[in-house]
């Protein structure tokens, strides 16, 4: 049981920090304060996705070779060849070409998709924060509040004619 | 594996931090500290998202969540209170029930994730390392995310645009702009 949690270490401080958020959302009657609830929620899941998509040894997905997936896998083979040919001659020659070929074979990525999905999610998030945030302005403007006690009780003595 | 025990060490340094700004957070009742303690959170993350080889979300996250959401939030704080009420107990132990609650399903979840950086797993096996194949020889571009972010799914990224002028317009109308009411700095997102 203490395996499987410590070979997925990354969930827990993520789901601590998701409560946490969740938890500002619920407790809190201020409106703003609710929205940095929300943003903290978010970016722990931003998080949770980004844990998922790392792989162990792996670099950022920018692929090394510039551009073409086939002259990659052929530098690889020249180089292979360089190095077996070279290493004859110069100790260091040899070694740098075999470097080469070993990088260029052997570079571990981590998975580009999740990387996607949230940058488009960032974008997204911020635009329905701006929303929000507007939305709080206006209610502000409209009852001169902005914790939800105070907001009920005016919306109460609203509907009912009552000026409390 | 040197390497690989040093970043370790960086990211639990880093997943303390986030922990520990979380429960600042959540006590502190000024709002300025909070908006300002959302920032750090923001850029916090950022740096973990360099860690786990995600630099393009990192620099959008350090841009957009610790920069913009920022001056959005400082904004609206301004035209709102500087101060948020306390928090009822009713409504402390109400929250904390729920919490617990989805925190522990969530917890009894975590044994079906997949292991952390595993690169046969799942999620990073099939779709995501077809990209990564695909990309040079469709695209030609060297930064897998870039390719598809803006290639193969474009149309994504055109709906995201759209959800971007949609909230604009949202703000305006809400805010009124150009009705002489009232000027705000609010609908410059990027």
């Amino acid at each position: 049981m203490l395996d499987i949690l410590i070979e997925r270490f990354n969930y827990i401080p993520i789901i601590i920090l998701m409560m946490t958020g969740l938890y500002v959302i619920i407790a809190t009657g201020n409106l703003v304060k609710r929205l940095v609830g929300l943003s903290l929620f978010q970016t722990s899941v931003f998080l949770l996705y980004i844990t998922i998509g790392k792989v162990f040894g792996g670099q950022p997905p920018i692929l090394v070779d510039s551009g073409h997936g086939e002259d990659a896998g052929h530098g690889a083979e020249t180089a292979a060849h360089g190095a077996e040919t070279a290493a004859g001659y110069g100790a260091d020659a040899a070694h740098y070409a075999a470097d080469t070929a070993h990088y260029a074979a052997e570079a571990v990525y981590s998975n580009p998709l999740p990387h996607v999905l949230i940058l488009t999610a960032i974008v997204v998030g911020v635009a329905t924060l701006a929303v929000g945030l507007a939305l709080v302005v206006r209610i502000r403007e409209s009852y001169g509040t902005i914790e939800d006690d105070a907001l009920n009780a005016a919306d109460y003595s609203l509907e009912t004619g009552s000026s409390e | 594996m040197m390497d690989n025990d040093l970043t370790q060490y960086l990211d639990y340094a880093l997943i303390a931090m986030l922990l520990a700004v979380g429960f600042a957070i959540v006590r502190l009742r000024n709002l300025f500290a909070v908006v300002m303690l959302t920032g750090v959170y923001s850029l916090l993350s950022a740096a973990w998202f360099v860690s786990l080889d995600a630099v393009d979300v990192a620099f959008t996250e350090a841009a957009v969540g610790a920069g913009i959401s920022t001056v959005l939030m400082l904004g609206a704080m301004l035209l709102t209170a500087r101060e948020s009420e306390p928090a009822g107990q009713k409504r402390h132990w109400a929250a904390l029930a729920v919490v617990a609650a989805a925190g522990a399903a969530l917890f009894f979840a975590i044994p079906d994730m997949p292991v952390y950086g595993d690169p046969n797993s799942p999620a990073n096996a099939y779709v995501g390392m077809d990209y990564m194949d695909r990309t040079p020889n469709e695209i030609g571009v060297p930064n897998v995310v870039t390719a598809v972010l803006a290639s193969y799914r474009g149309y994504d990224t055109f709906g995201e645009t759209v959800v971007i002028f949609t909230a604009a317009l949202g703000v305006m109308l809400l805010l009124g702009f150009g009705t002489g009411r009232r000027e705000d700095e609010e609908e410059d997102e990027a």
